[in-house]
Order: structure tokens, then C-alpha cells, then sequence
């Protein structure tokens, strides 16, 4: 059976259409939820998309964690239920406290759209199918992706890193990480977007092994 | 009420690519010796006075103009004949 | 507002305190300013004068280049909406269509680099949006000084990071343009803004009022004193950056700054609002704001309008009447709406958190009131100041350019070592990899980017009109081209060929050219030759763009690029976009596959230095007489591009352009990773072969399978083929008889001239 999946829209959102697009492609059936509801219309799982939400102008992701719809989600994952933070969604993730450590500006103060490599380091709800040690070709896209933790060390013995650039840091990121999950592992964020590695007419497909919660049934690729 | 300047800054640990650009910059223009460049936010605002002033500001400094992940923050009270332009 | 202490009739707009004098400081000419008072009957008043002076402003009023652009072709059964409105409108098939238009914001983006860079995104974004299209690329063609000097280093960079902060900001895909340096750009860069929106046929909005009572609404940012006179001023008299002129100083101030956040809302609200039919007009405000969006509604309607300027919201309470019309504060639309739908109107705002204020109603009549304070400032025919300003016919000398009259293909020696040459082509940021460029934006956002920056043209699939992505395989590309050298050399034969540039671009993806917009960056039309070489460029543009069948739906005029007295290189920017009945087929620049042919499609190579990269990044030099395109061969060339496209029968196509075919078989190997075998083609210098930038030329590889079909369509349209030679495995470009480019030398230069360009020596 088809999963029901959350996207949520901020004002400033920009990629929630390509969220939408992507999810349907692995098989979900996805629908838009407006950041001033405070209710999740009972989605098997939120994916908070790429954008610039409230324009990003004090820090990235500051401002979205109090949007109504915020509530709602820190009360599904804490009830276990699948989240993806994309990017800004990452981001927001991480200032609402969902997710540990922070991201800051990239060292090379510009901005960075190319096709990275990452390589898959531990199994969540989101890359269910993937095998620790599978590299992926997915691309980045942001000014704010350096991934700040004090102690990356503890938090890959923990098993919160899933992803790490595998040769190429773009961004300055600590330990070359490029996603991470709360402990429970059921809230991932990640700064590569997999809703744009989804369409061989769109630079691959590697996307969608990092979109597994919202594939039909166990996993099957 | 009163004026307040909030100064936010990445915490010391935390690499900051933009006060390095600014030192590396300034040796070129004949500044030599100059270290420990920082770069941070500058935030004013005015707000009611009382009592509990130090902890409305740390609080909303606490919960929006700093991530205390990365960042710490000070702030003053600006005499309200102080140039606001600055 | 002027102030007096005599009573004064509130119904008729006070006169200015010294009307002669602030017409002077407007701009207005004095025959302008007596116009001004003959229509008014009356001394105008400062709102009136500021209003007049922006309105007629050469950049609002295309005073001067009107007359010219009457000669351009617009119309075609493809055409929906042609010159006239904010953009326009091409029919693509299926129900969509397609608005597109370039615009430029050249002196702000020297000012202050990034949001003069940003600002130009926003406003040619919300000219597609006006037409009811959803944004969906952004092409941007950008002229720089020379790379290493800090000025165009501060200037290039600004300027790349301004639009990306802007386009990626507002969620809307960057896809392609194209960079060019020369010295003449250093203190006037060229940022020209291409954007493409789509909209459902039936869809589409005008800036035209429709009945009286409609009420006008004012949608999006406060309004503050951004760039007051910007439009007039900036863009309508030569600027130089010196720090002791006044002039320069004054002006400085005047540069708006975008908010891509409140754009971004702005759109999403504007969507809203024309899905649910809540508009019966609407119109962005970018130069001369209130004034020009009221007047250019009214007018087109032959209907006034009445504004209460107190109901403006004011970032700064202070602001005279004058300000408040002519403020050029971004992120605006001013809609026209039905009384009983006003309510909707508002909502649709405040769901989206955009800021909309009831502040007028559509009149009988003819006249523009604006009231402020319970008294009329302002009260003159709306079409006086849309419609009916002057038009100039400015004298014209021929435009001669002091080295067009040599001969380089005679007597320029020939090189003794061509691979150097190649080799130094390839870093020059004409021929160079725009990754640096590139990597600083979004070229993906949509999920529709095909093919992003780096192609001949940028590719895209087609969303359906609410932007979801994926629904059909109808596609689109666009190519924007220009060359100020060559325009220089010979500006109407110059821009013949950017307009067959661009189109062949287009044609190489294998889709269908279908129509143009474009950008004349000019310099001081005061000059005489530089006015000739303006009215030329327009003939030449006009006979490309009537053989190709690609009418000019629109488009922006740039006068005064000039720096010290000096003007810019005649700068025509053209961009042609064409449809794609199948984005899975269309065809890529770069080599494919080890073993395939590869072809020279169209004209055999003949002498072409002149005007070249060649002979002028290698050998310093600027001359020569362009040799003549043949438009039938053209048009017949890129006709067969478009059917050998169909039948799948190319697996790449590259036009030569720019550094001749060294660059495009480099460029097509290094995109590739595959190496090519070649023969030049006999009774030609080596380097004229190498180097010749004569047009109608492309590079394509075709599978052997294929190769006799492809020779087979190439004969029966009557478009020369000539055998170049195989794709390879091997890591070079071998040239029989001259050498073997290697490509991971050729890779290092080719990567280091657009970051030399944006981060210096």
C-alpha cells in the first residue's frame, strides 16, 4: 500500500513541488501541508523541503520552527514517525532542536549547486534499502551547509550519521558529514537533495534510495 | 523604554570563514598584525524597561537571534542619546 | 509636497515652486517641459513634473529608439502577445504558452554590484509574472571587463552573487546565459536578465484596465525611497564611477534592493490570485512605480484612474507625493479588481503574508488623479504620459570602426605553434567552462532543467501552468547570444549573426526556433554613429529575425553604456527560444560514443579571422570585414538540425561560434570525455581552419549507423556535409597535419578562465 506523505510548504519554500514530483515517482502518494495548521492530517511521514523559509535572513531554518505546523511534526517524531529535512529542511530541523548540531555558512562563502558523492554509513527509516559503504551521486545546492557538531566523533558511534561526503567536502562540513538523524533515527536531515536524483532525464536516480519511508511496502529496491 | 544592542558571534571553536576572508584582506591594504578577526550580527531594538530586562533579552537572544549551538551572544543598553545610525 | 500659505483650490494641483528649474534637474528637455505645460494648461506640479520626467525618461519612453524598433517583425501566428506588454507570449502547443523577455540592469550592477545584480532578476521576474506566467529560468548574458583587474573582479563576482542570491532565493532556475570580457565593458558592465514563465493558454493577464469602479490594489513591499529617478536616471545618462563627481555620488543612493523572499511570496500570491480568476488587471511596478503602472493601465484602456496616495503604506512617513509615484521600491504589482472580489483579493494576500491595500478606483475619463491630503496633486491624461510622450529621430553618422577596412585573413601571420593558440582560446571567458559561474546557482529547482548552463542552449521540459513538474515531455530551449566585437566591426552584419547564433543554438538541441527577445546595449545616442550603429544593428536583427521566423515579441533598449567618453562595443543581446515536441530527444553538445562520425554540418569552412577570438585574445587585434552569412543556408541548416533531432539521428550537436572549431570540438570532447580524430578541410591555412569563425557551421557526431541517413537528409535539403573525422578514446584532439590537442592540458585552461574572471589573479 502507497504511504501518505507530508510536505510541508513555508513561506519561502521552493522545493516542495520537486518533493512532491519525487515522491510520487518512488511510489507515495504526497500532498502539501501549509505551515499555519498545526496538524499533520495523519501522513505517514514529513518530508520539510528545500527553499529559503522566511527568506533565511537571521540564520537558515531560524524562523520556520515556530510556525504551527512545528508542533505538530516535534509531536510525530516523537512518536517515532518518519521525518526528512532536505536542505532547508535540514536546517530547520536542526533550529527546532529535532535534529543535533547546527549549519552555518560554507567556508567558501559562496553559495554551491554540483553532483556529490555520498556515501551511505548507517540505515534509518529514509535509506532502509541502502547497504553502509553504498556511494550515491546526488546533488547540493546551498550557501549554509557546513555541518557544525562539537563532538561528530560521538555522534557517528551513536549511529546519528548517515551520510558523509565521500570525496568531495563541498562546504566545510565537520568530519565530512553530510546528514544526520536524532537518536531514535527516525528524523534524518541531510543537505544533498534526493528529490532531484530521482529521474534519469534529471541527472540520475541515485535519489531515491534516500526516500525509502515514503516507498510503498518494505522497501524493494 | 530603553535601546538594547544585541551582538551575536559563531563561538570561538567555530570556524568562521568570513572573518577570515577580512583578515587575509587587510594585510593588502597595509594593515599588518591584525588577528582574530570575527564576524558577527548586530541587532538593536528598543523594548520596555523594568526589572526583568536582562532576562526578556537573554531569552530572545537565546531563542532567535543566536543558535547557542554555534553562536554566543552580549548586549548593552545603549544610552538613548547614542547615535542609533551606527 | 510643495508648501504655501495662500489658500489654494484643492482641486487643482498646486504649481511647482520653480517648475523651469526642477524640469531641468529632471532630465526634461525645455520643449519637453513646455509640452508638459500646453497638455496640463497649466504649471504643472512637482508630482506632475516627477511623473512626466521618469515617464518620458529614455528609459521608460523609448524616445529614442521607438522609431527604429517599428522596423522589427513581431507578429506570427505563434505570437500571443507581442511588444507592448510586459512580455511576450508564444504559443508552445498543448494548451501552453510561453512568456519570455530580456531586460537589463546594467549601470545599477556597477554601482553597487550585488543588488543592482538582484534587483535586474527581480524585475524581469515579475514582468513574466504580470503576463499570468509562473516563472519557471532564468538566462543571464553578462559582459565584464578584462579578468585580473580588481575592479571587474570586485564587479563580476557582485554581480554572480547577487543573481544567485536573488534566482535561488526566489526558487526560479538559473540555466544558462553566457560571459564575454573586453575592456570596453570594465566600467559599464552589461547584465542583461532572460526569463521564461509558463502559462496556460487561455491564462494569460494584461496590464489594461477593464471598467470603471474596478478598484486598484496595491500588492507586495512597503514603499520607500528606493531608487527614486533610478530608471530615469541611471539608465538614461552615461554614469562613471568617479569618486570626485557629484553626479556619480548623487546617484549612488538611488540602487533599490530586492527582497527575493517577499518575491518569492509575491509570486506565490499572484498565482493564486489568477488561478482563481480574482484579477481583471494587473501591472508590476518597476521604474517610475505608482506613476507608470497607473498610467500604463489607464491608458491602455482609454479609462483615468484616481489614487489616494495617504492609503500608500510608507516605509518613511515623510516621503513627498512625487516620491511616493516614482519610487521604484521592489516586489510590487499593482492589480485591478472588481469591488465584489476585493475581499478575496485581500485574503489570498494575508494567507501568503503579502502586504495589499485598497488605494484607487478605475475612472471614466481619461484623467491620472493622485490626491494626497484631501488635495489633488496630480491631474493629467493618462495616455500624455504612457503613450504620447516625444519620440526622437537623433541624427545619425556612419558608424565606422577604425580597423574594419583590413584584411586579417591576408596579412595576419600565420601561428607557429596553433596548439598554443588553442590552448590559450580555451581560457579565455568567452570559450571557457562556466562552472564557476554555474555552481553559484540553482539551476535545478523545478525539477524541468534538461539541460543547464554549458550547452548550446538550455533545455526544459514544460510544466504545467500551477508549476507541477513532470506532466508532459513538450520542452523548450532558449540560447541567449551576443558579440559586441564583431558588432562593432560591422554592427548590422554583427547582429545578423547573433540572431543566427542564438537560433542555431537553439536549433543544435534540436529544437525548433520560434521567437526572439532582445536587449540593445547601446552606448550614448547623442553620439551620431553610435545612434547609426543602433539603427543598423535593428536592420540587421530585423532581416535575421524575418528569414529565421522568429519575430521579436519584446525586449529593452540600453542606452548611454559609455565610460570616460568612451562607448560600449555595439552590444545587441539576442534570445531565441524554440520548442521540443520531446525533451527525451534532445540532442547534447558533448561527444557521445568512442567510434562515431563526426560531421561538419552546413557551410564548408572558409577564411573568417575577422572580428575572431583568435585574432583578438592571441594576436591583440579588433579588424576585419565580417564575411557575409547566407540566411537561406541558415535557415536551411537549421531546419535539418530539427529533423535529424525527430529521427534521433545525432548524438550531438555543437555550433562553432566563438574561437572557431578548435573551441567546439574542444568543447564537445571535454564535455564529453572522449577524444576526436580529425582532418581539416583542404585549401586552408591550418589556423583559418582551426580559428575561422565564419558562420553556419556545426560540429555533430552521428552513430555509424546513422551517418548514411544523416548524409541522405543533409543532400535532399541542400546543406553541405563535410567528414571530419571519428570520436576517439584516446584523451586528445588529433589534427592531421597540425597536432594533438591533449585534453587534460586543454581541461586546466579551460577550468581556470571563469574562476581568473571572478576571484582575480
Amino acid at each position: 500500500m502507497s504511504r501518505r506523505v507530508g510536505v510541508v510548504q513555508f513561506p519561502g519554500s521552493c522545493d516542495e513541488r520537486d518533493a512532491l514530483h519525487a515522491l510520487a515517482l518512488v511510489g507515495a502518494e504526497p500532498e502539501l501541508l501549509w505551515h499555519a495548521e498545526a496538524e499533520l492530517r495523519g501522513v505517514d511521514a514529513v518530508v520539510v523541503p528545500g527553499g529559503f523559509t522566511y527568506g533565511d535572513y537571521l540564520r537558515a531554518g531560524a524562523l520556520a520552527r515556530f510556525a504551527p505546523i512545528m508542533g505538530a511534526v516535534a509531536q510525530f517524531a516523537a512518536e517515532g514517525g518518519p521525518v526528512l529535512g532536505i536542505c532547508n529542511g535540514f536546517q530547520v530541523l536542526c533550529e527546532a532542536r529535532l535534529l543535533p548540531g547546527a549549519l552555518t555558512e560554507n567556508v567558501t562563502l559562496r553559495f554551491v549547486h554540483r553532483a556529490v558523492d555520498v556515501r551511505v554509513e548507517a540505515t534509518n527509516p529514509w535509506s532502509a534499502g541502502l547497504v553502509p559503504g553504498a556511494t550515491l551521486t546526488v546533488p547540493i545546492k546551498h550557501g549554509e551547509g557546513r555541518y557544525v557538531h562539537p563532538d561528530p566523533q560521538g555522534l557517528a558511534d551513536a549511529g546519528q550519521v548517515w551520510l558523509r561526503y565521500a570525496d568531495d567536502n563541498p562546504n566545510g562540513s565537520v568530519a565530512d558529514i553530510a546528514g544526520v538523524t536524532n537518536a531514535a533515527g527516525n528524523v534524518a536531515g541531510l543537505m544533498p537533495h534526493p528529490e532531484h536524483a530521482v529521474d534519469p532525464l534529471l541527472g540520475g536516480t541515485d535519489g531515491r534510495g534516500l526516500l525509502a519511508a515514503a516507498a510503498p511496502a518494505p522497501a524493494a529496491h | 523604554m530603553v535601546r538594547v544592542a544585541i551582538d551575536v558571534l559563531l563561538k570561538d571553536e567555530i570556524l568562521d570563514p568570513q572573518g577570515q576572508a577580512i583578515e587575509r584582506a587587510l594585510p593588502q591594504l597595509g594593515f599588518e598584525d591584525v588577528r582574530e578577526v570575527r564576524v558577527g550580527k548586530h541587532v538593536e531594538l528598543t523594548l520596555p524597561a523594568g526589572d526583568d530586562l536582562a532576562e526578556r533579552v537573554e531569552a530572545m537572544a537565546d531563542q532567535l537571534l543566536a543558535n547557542p549551538v554555534i553562536e554566543s551572544f552580549t548586549y548593552r543598553v545603549l544610552d538613548e542619546d547614542h547615535d542609533r545610525a551606527r | 509636497m510643495a508648501t504655501s500659505d495662500r489658500a489654494a483650490d484643492p482641486t487643482v494641483p498646486e504649481p511647482a515652486a520653480e517648475p523651469d528649474a526642477l524640469a531641468t534637474d529632471l532630465g526634461l528637455t525645455s520643449q519637453e517641459y513646455q509640452r508638459i505645460v500646453a497638455t496640463c494648461g497649466r504649471t504643472p506640479s512637482t508630482a506632475e513634473l516627477g511623473t512626466y520626467s521618469v515617464m518620458w525618461s529614455e528609459h521608460c519612453s523609448y524616445k529614442t529608439s521607438k522609431i527604429h524598433l517599428r522596423r522589427l517583425p513581431s507578429r506570427g501566428p505563434q505570437v500571443l502577445v507581442g511588444p507592448g506588454e510586459n512580455a511576450g507570449v508564444v504559443d508552445v502547443g498543448d494548451g501552453l504558452a510561453v512568456a519570455f523577455k530580456i531586460e537589463s540592469h546594467n549601470h545599477p550592477s556597477f554601482v553597487e554590484p550585488i543588488q543592482g545584480a538582484a534587483t535586474g532578476v527581480g524585475g524581469i521576474i515579475r514582468d513574466i509574472l504580470t503576463m499570468g506566467a509562473r516563472p519557471i529560468a532564468l538566462l543571464d548574458p553578462l559582459r565584464f571587463g578584462e579578468p585580473g583587474d580588481p575592479v571587474t573582479t570586485r564587479v563580476a563576482s557582485g554581480v554572480v552573487r547577487g543573481i544567485g542570491r536573488y534566482g535561488n532565493a526566489i526558487g526560479v532556475p538559473t540555466v544558462g546565459g553566457e560571459v564575454d570580457v573586453d575592456p570596453c565593458y570594465a566600467g559599464n558592465p552589461l547584465v542583461n536578465v532572460l526569463c521564461v514563465g509558463v502559462v496556460a493558454r487561455d491564462g494569460i493577464q494584461y496590464a489594461k484596465a477593464e471598467r470603471v469602479g474596478d478598484v486598484a490594489v496595491l500588492i507586495g513591499q512597503r514603499t520607500g525611497r528606493d531608487g527614486i529617478g533610478g530608471a530615469s536616471v541611471l539608465a538614461s545618462a552615461t554614469f562613471d564611477d568617479n569618486a570626485d563627481d557629484e553626479a556619480g555620488q548623487a546617484k549612488r543612493p538611488n540602487v533599490q534592493v530586492g527582497d527575493p523572499f517577499a518575491g518569492k511570496l509575491l509570486i506565490e500570491a499572484c498565482l493564486e490570485l489568477y488561478a482563481r480568476q480574482l484579477v481583471s488587471g494587473i501591472q508590476d511596478m518597476g521604474a517610475a512605480g505608482i506613476a507608470c503602472s497607473t498610467a500604463e493601465m489607464a491608458s491602455a484602456a482609454g479609462l483615468g484612474m484616481r489614487v489616494d496616495l495617504d492609503r500608500v503604506p510608507l516605509r518613511e512617513p515623510s516621503m513627498e507625493s512625487w516620491e511616493i509615484l516614482c519610487s521604484e521600491s521592489q516586489e510590487r504589482m499593482l492589480a485591478l479588481v472588481q469591488p465584489d472580489r476585493l475581499d478575496d483579493v485581500l485574503a489570498v494576500c494575508r494567507r501568503w503574508g503579502v502586504d495589499a491595500t485598497p488605494i484607487g478606483e478605475v475612472t471614466d475619463g481619461d484623467r491620472l488623479v493622485f490626491t494626497r491630503g484631501g488635495a489633488v496633486v496630480h491631474d493629467a491624461p493618462a495616455a500624455s504620459i504612457a503613450d504620447e510622450g516625444p519620440t526622437y529621430d537623433r541624427p545619425r553618422e556612419p558608424w565606422v570602426h577604425p580597423h574594419a577596412h583590413e584584411h586579417p585573413d591576408a596579412d595576419e601571420p600565420a601561428p607557429v605553434d596553433p596548439i598554443a593558440d588553442w590552448l590559450a582560446l580555451l581560457d579565455h571567458p568567452r570559450a571557457a567552462d562556466p562552472t564557476p559561474i554555474a555552481e553559484q546557482y540553482d539551476s535545478a529547482v523545478g525539477s524541468s532543467t534538461i539541460a543547464g548552463p554549458g550547452g548550446d542552449a538550455a533545455v526544459l521540459r514544460l510544466p504545467g501552468a500551477d508549476g507541477t513538474p513532470g506532466v508532459t515531455l513538450r520542452g523548450v530551449a532558449v540560447a541567449t547570444d551576443g558579440n559586441g566585437r564583431r558588432c562593432s566591426l560591422d554592427p548590422a552584419e554583427g547582429a545578423r549573426q547573433v540572431v543566427a547564433e542564438a537560433a542555431r543554438n537553439v536549433a543544435c538541441t534540436g529544437a525548433r526556433p520560434l521567437a526572439a527577445t532582445n536587449n540593445l546595449n547601446f552606448g550614448d545616442p547623442t553620439r551620431p554613429p553610435v545612434m547609426d550603429a543602433f539603427a543598423t544593428a535593428v536592420d540587421g536583427l530585423g532581416q535575421a529575425c524575418e528569414a529565421l521566423d522568429t519575430p521579436i515579441t519584446g525586449g529593452n533598449v540600453s542606452f548611454y553604456n559609455a565610460t570616460g567618453g568612451t562607448d560600449i562595443h555595439p552590444t545587441p543581446v539576442v534570445g531565441v527560444l524554440g520548442p521540443l515536441a520531446d525533451v527525451t530527444a534532445a540532442v547534447p553538445a558533448a561527444f557521445q560514443r568512442v567510434g562515431d562520425a563526426i560531421v561538419l554540418l552546413g557551410a564548408s569552412t572558409r577564411p573568417g579571422l575577422a572580428g575572431s577570438l583568435w585574432l583578438w585574445h592571441v594576436r591583440g587585434r579588433l579588424a576585419g570585414r565580417l564575411p557575409a552569412i547566407d540566411l537561406a543556408a541558415e535557415v536551411a541548416l537549421q531546419r535539418l538540425l530539427g529533423d535529424l533531432a525527430d529521427e534521433r539521428l545525432l548524438a550531438s550537436a555543437h555550433d562553432v561560434a566563438d574561437g572557431g572549431l578548435a573551441v567546439a570540438l574542444a568543447e564537445s570532447a571535454l564535455r564529453g570525455h572522449r577524444g576526436a580524430e580529425v582532418t581539416p578541410e583542404p585549401d586552408l591555412a591550418a589556423h583559418q581552419w582551426l580559428f575561422s569563425e565564419a558562420p553556419t557551421r556545426v560540429v555533430a557526431s552521428v552513430a555509424p549507423d546513422d551517418l548514411a541517413a544523416v548524409e541522405a537528409a543533409a543532400a535532399a535539403a541542400g546543406v553541405p556535409l563535410t567528414h571530419l573525422g571519428a570520436v576517439t578514446e584516446a584523451q586528445q584532439v588529433r589534427v592531421t597535419g597540425v597536432g594533438a590537442l591533449d585534453l587534460a592540458a586543454a581541461r586546466q585552461r579551460w577550468q581556470s578562465g571563469t574562476a581568473r574572471l571572478l576571484d582575480g589573479p
